[in-house]
């Protein structure tokens, strides 16, 4: 069913939560996984119950702390389990698809609203944002003029796929007049349920069309300089000089889960006779040791995954573009595979299936 | 070191049951091959995790063998199905990551094919010869 939220005295903000509000008021789900403002103004998700709590619901806070699909992981992965709501962006939904066929969530009894993604600031940048003006809606000037050049998270601004995929309910931010009201599409039994009456369709529209096509360009550029740097002998040695294999691009990453990961056992605790060895071979011997080890295992095994939310890049103390650097690889492992990395939960992983009939050149006989 | 006197260091990855009888009937039949091979026995090509390449051509080995049986004759079914996926990312990964993807072979040879062992540990060792010294071997930043 496509109908329209409306918005009463231009305040759209009001006219989202209380449509999430229905949700639960109307027993469609249990619980909401939705933004909620902490103290001091930062937002985190949070599950929520009861409806009251609603009225400190940010659903789309201009930034993304930690991608939600990990957490629907969480509350999903094995029964007893509610009927749960989760408020997502595309990315998060991405990644979410990843970890169902993972083994590591769930997609019973779950609900997923999708909103269109106007892109996302990082943590800190919005932490000041809301320092320098505590009441102004953020989060709206991002959807009044989506296309216009702002200093958004690195992942977001080559993020080519900002309108949600595999939602159960889409938001279409993109196509709202925010004074009027919200375009939505949902399926029509819960439109009923809701008392929503069907209404004209919003059709995606020039500003979807033209943010994805600057988001693909900005993207090709990225990859085009990111390739160039690989391109050199150095290149990659300069690429992650800075690593401090602290992990945390690692722990950071939604579809990373391995709790069996070898760079979380001992494996790289090595003797000091290792060391010695080799610095006398080398000369000199790279500290911390097995750097550019860990980003190549993690590429190799993470890549044809990537939904490319940008959590790694974010979580870098030493600002060394993970990211960048997973999709402009990821699109070549994947391509091998034509695998697009959350678009079907049908779809197997490159890595759990096989044809037998395949790649003959990397075997040649 | 001038590559006439460069001696490769091959680091392979044998499954038990194909290529590293392979390996063995090469011996058992008096057939001479380059000494140049360290071979590592697993239960099968499909055990082979990416992270043993990566780190043997980190650490400096100039090239990697993953042997295991020919599709369709698998002793787990699929694993060696499996080894060709996981071989393809990660040469890609190699490559787009600027390192030698070269470095790194994957090959059937069964339990029969002593010859066919000998053959392609002659053929990776000139092969190897020919691209010189893995240069990760002195490199101190890895």
């Amino acid at each position: 069913m496509q109908t329209t939220i409306a918005v009463e005295n231009s305040d759209a903000l009001a006219a989202l939560r209380g449509f999430l509000k229905s949700l639960l008021e109307k027993g469609a789900v249990d619980a909401l996984m939705v933004p909620l403002r902490a103290r001091g103004g930062a937002v985190m998700p949070a599950l929520v119950s009861d409806p009251a709590l609603l009225d400190e619901a940010d659903p789309l806070p201009p930034v993304l702390a930690i991608n939600g699909a990990r957490l629907v992981g969480a509350l999903s992965i094995r029964p007893p389990r509610g009927r749960i709501g989760a408020v997502l962006r595309a990315c998060e939904i991405r990644a979410l698809i990843e970890l169902v066929k993972l083994q590591q969530a769930s997609l019973e009894d779950l609900l997923i609203i999708g909103l269109d993604c106007a892109g996302t600031y990082t943590q800190t940048d919005y932490a000041k944002m809301i320092q320098a003006a505590p009441e102004a809606e953020h989060w709206r000037k991002l959807y009044a003029d989506p296309l216009a050049e702002r200093p958004l998270r690195d992942a977001c601004r080559m993020c080519e796929r900002p309108l949600p995929e595999n939602a159960n309910i889409v938001v279409q931010l993109l196509e709202a007049d925010l004074d009027v009201g919200i375009p939505v599409t949902l399926p029509d039994e819960l439109g009923e349920r809701l008392g929503l009456t069907p209404g004209a369709s919003a059709r995606r529209g020039e500003v979807a069309e033209k943010l994805i096509a600057d988001r693909t360009a900005t993207r090709d550029a990225v990859f085009a300089e990111i390739r160039q740097q690989l391109s050199s002998p150095e290149g990659l040695a300069e690429l992650f000089a800075t690593c401090i294999r602290c992990h945390n691009c690692m722990v950071n990453c939604p579809i990373c889960y391995c709790k069996t990961c070898l760079f979380r056992t001992p494996a790289f605790d090595h003797e000091p006779a290792q060391y010695m060895t080799w610095a006398m071979r080398k000369g000199a011997t790279r500290l911390p040791s097995d750097t550019l080890l860990f980003h190549l295992t993690r590429l190799n095994h993470m890549s044809t995954s990537c939904v490319g939310c940008g959590m790694c890049t974010d979580a870098c103390p030493s600002e060394i573009p993970v990211g960048r650097v997973f999709r402009a690889v990821g699109e070549k492992t994947q391509a091998i595979f034509e695998y697009v990395p959350g678009r079907s939960v049908e779809e197997p992983l490159p890595v759990t299936t096989f044809r037998e009939e395949e790649l003959a050149e990397v075997a040649i006989p | 070191m001038s590559n006439s006197d460069f001696e490769p260091r091959i680091v392979a990855f044998l499954c038990n049951w194909c290529t590293y009888t392979g390996a063995d009937l090469a011996g058992t039949s008096r057939i001479q091959y380059p000494p140049n091979v360290r071979i590592i026995r697993l239960m099968c090509s499909g055990a082979v995790d990416p992270v043993y390449v990566l780190k043997a051509l980190l650490d400096g080995a100039d090239g990697v063998l993953i042997g295991g049986c020919h599709p369709g004759d698998c002793h787990y079914q699929t694993g060696n199905y499996k080894a060709r996926r996981r071989v393809a990312i990660l040469k890609e990964t190699l490559r787009q990551m600027g390192l030698e993807e070269d470095r790194l072979w994957l090959r059937w040879i069964s339990a029969s094919e002593g010859q066919r062992f000998a053959d392609t540990i002659t053929e990776m060792t000139a092969a190897l010869k020919a691209m010189g010294p893995n240069p990760m071997r002195r490199e101190w930043a890895v």
